[in-house]
């Protein structure tokens, strides 16, 4: 190889590798070294090295967390349990028309995320079509509401989820040998055997990856409670955009924003290393 | 790409659908799946038609309500009335026609160099862009907020563009990436190998041959772009993008002009993806059957 050859790549890759150190990388560490600083915005912040910041903020705001991972949990097992049989439907009786069936799934994607959270609580609300339905037809007394409850912020969290998780399932059920659901059929499994001993475990890869989507995507969401949400549906991220947006605490919003940081690049390092990122990027891809 | 193919004319798939009575012989559980895929697309759709049909409600008080006062199209004549939101709405399209560009520009080679090159910290490189993708929102956002007040950048237009191109390259990188990864290596040798310079080889043969994931790519930036609200929340400062705006007035209500833009992209995405999807079984249909065909998720679809 000529050094132009051995160089080549490094021409190629250092725009993007530049970037992302720039823009990605050192702002995860810089995120905690504000956390470190003491100050206010009018005088500026200074370095004064508070290690004790982490846990007295994770003690003031345990709930939001745990309320985030507990929405983030729930949204996703609903939403893989939603979209699992649609992408079964559209890997194996799809036929020619898969790519159009994927389109419509995520035709959603067209409208901002913002206005379909604002549609829904617009047709929630109390006095919206859905709720003036239910109390004509005597199904729900008059004081009864959706909207600012747990209900209608995991409803919003899994239905901006689903066609998330759709894909990588898709990706992994296109991939399944149907020879193998075939013999197993041979061999007298019933389709419960065959769909839990055969189709499931061969098709994990893509359920993990789903899961990983979406559970990260949604623990970090703020827009769900905070259009549909009330007081007792804060979500952490709620707490950090609040923070940095309105109060300014930054220290305060930087050591939450860090906790969370530091707990889901674990997980998503686990997944990674567990699974490789393959499944992840197909599905992209 | 990944490995999914659709079914290449001559396979089996297609030569059933040919026959008659085909239905007959669908299990019962396909119904099922099949009736139960369609309910859940529908209630996808929920919001956007309610989106759609309110953009018509003649409303007396210009904000989006739920009694129908008859129909009108004046929130489409008078669809850049309200001067802020308009605005709004084209920081957001130059800001994603700004960051899809820089992102091919910049993300395209580092797809190349992964894809064809071993180079030192190719595993880095790789992992920093697998984080990129799956990293949540509010981190990123919060990050770069925390970066810029720490070098006391005034946050704008700017600061918004800067953090699209970085959540953008990454997913550049890997459909791009796939693609070449998907390309036979000898056509390259080859081109090589009759004289071409690496320059003519690129112009010439790599450049064609990855350009239909260099678009997908390119409309998945813009999709993504326009779109954001969490990451660009936090580095906008006072600027506004269209669903920066948006959400502000959440709580004083929408003006039906929300509802027509809305509307207006939903239909401008939904033709392009459309067409192309068209597009892709022309060329499928022209393609030689024991050709490997283009895979159908996101980025062939968007």
């Amino acid at each position: 190889m000529t050094w132009r050859q051995r160089l080549a790549p490094y021409a190629l890759g250092f725009p993007t590798a530049f970037w992302l150190t720039l823009f990605f990388a050192v702002p995860l560490i810089s995120v905690l070294s504000v956390a470190l600083m003491t100050g206010n915005p009018e005088k500026g912040f200074t370095l004064t090295w508070h290690w004790s910041i982490f846990w007295s903020s994770f003690k003031q705001y345990h709930t939001q967390f745990l309320r985030s991972f507990y929405y983030g949990a729930l949204s996703t097992v609903i939403a893989l349990v939603i979209a699992y049989p649609m992408a079964y439907f559209i890997a194996f009786y799809g036929g020619r028309n898969k790519s159009t069936y994927l389109l419509i799934i995520l035709l959603p994607f067209f409208v901002s995320y913002v206005i379909r959270a604002f549609s829904w609580q617009f047709i929630l609300s109390n006095d919206g079509i859905f709720l003036t339905f239910l109390r004509n037809i005597g199904l729900v007394s008059k004081n009864f509401t959706i909207l600012h409850t747990s209900f209608a912020v995991i409803a919003a969290l899994t239905y901006d989820a689903i066609p998330y998780m759709v894909l990588p399932l898709f990706v992994a059920l296109e991939k399944l040998d149907r020879r193998v659901v075939t013999a197993a059929n041979d061999l007298y499994a019933n389709p419960v055997v065959t769909f839990t001993r055969v189709v499931l475990p061969l098709t994990s890869a893509g359920i993990f990856a789903g899961f990983l989507l979406v559970f990260v995507t949604n623990v970090g969401d703020y827009v769900a409670a905070g259009i549909l949400g009330g007081p007792g549906t804060t979500m952490i991220g709620n707490v950090i955009q609040n923070s940095y947006l309105q109060d300014q605490t930054y220290p305060l919003a930087s050591a939450l924003s860090s906790i969370l940081m530091i707990v889901l690049l674990l997980i998503i390092w686990l997944y990674a290393r567990v699974f490789g990122t393959e499944a992840v990027e197909q599905a992209v891809a | 790409m990944s490995a999914v193919e659709t079914p290449v004319a001559g396979t089996p798939a297609r030569a059933s659908a040919k026959k008659p009575r085909r239905r007959a012989r669908r299990p019962r559980s396909a119904l099922v799946l099949g009736g139960f895929t369609w309910l859940v697309i529908l209630y996808t759709l929920i919001p956007i038609i309610v989106m759609i049909i309110f953009s018509f409600n003649q409303t007396p008080s210009g904000r989006v309500t739920f009694h129908w006062y008859g129909s009108t199209t004046q929130w489409y004549v008078h669809i850049f009335e309200i001067s802020d939101l308009t605005t709004a709405l084209v920081h957001s399209i130059e800001v994603a026609c700004a960051s899809t560009l820089i992102s091919i520009l910049i993300g395209v080679p580092m797809a190349m160099a992964l894809a064809r090159h071993r180079f030192l910290g190719r595993t880095a490189v790789e992992s920093v862009v697998f984080v990129d993708i799956a990293a949540p929102s509010v981190v990123v956002g919060a990050s770069l907020l925390a970066l810029f007040l720490t070098l006391n950048v005034t946050r704008g237009l700017t600061t918004i563009l800067i953090a699209h191109v970085a959540f953008n390259v990454a997913f550049v990188v890997v459909v791009v990436r796939a693609r070449i990864a998907g390309l036979d290596r000898s056509i390259e040798r080859a081109a090589a190998d009759l004289g071409a310079g690496p320059w003519t080889t690129f112009r010439k043969v790599l450049l064609p041959l990855m350009f239909p994931g260099i678009i997908a790519a390119a409309l998945l930036c813009f999709a993504m772009s326009i779109d954001d609200f969490i990451i660009t929340q936090f580095v906008a400062g006072q600027t506004l993008t269209f669903p920066l705006w948006v959400y502000g007035a959440v709580k004083v209500g929408i003006p039906p002009q929300v509802f027509a833009m809305g509307t207006m992209i939903f239909l401008f995405g939904a033709v392009l993806a459309v067409g192309n999807v068209i597009f892709q079984r022309r060329s499928e249909k022209a393609a030689a059957p024991d050709q490997v065909t283009e895979p159908q998720t996101i980025t062939t679809v968007l």
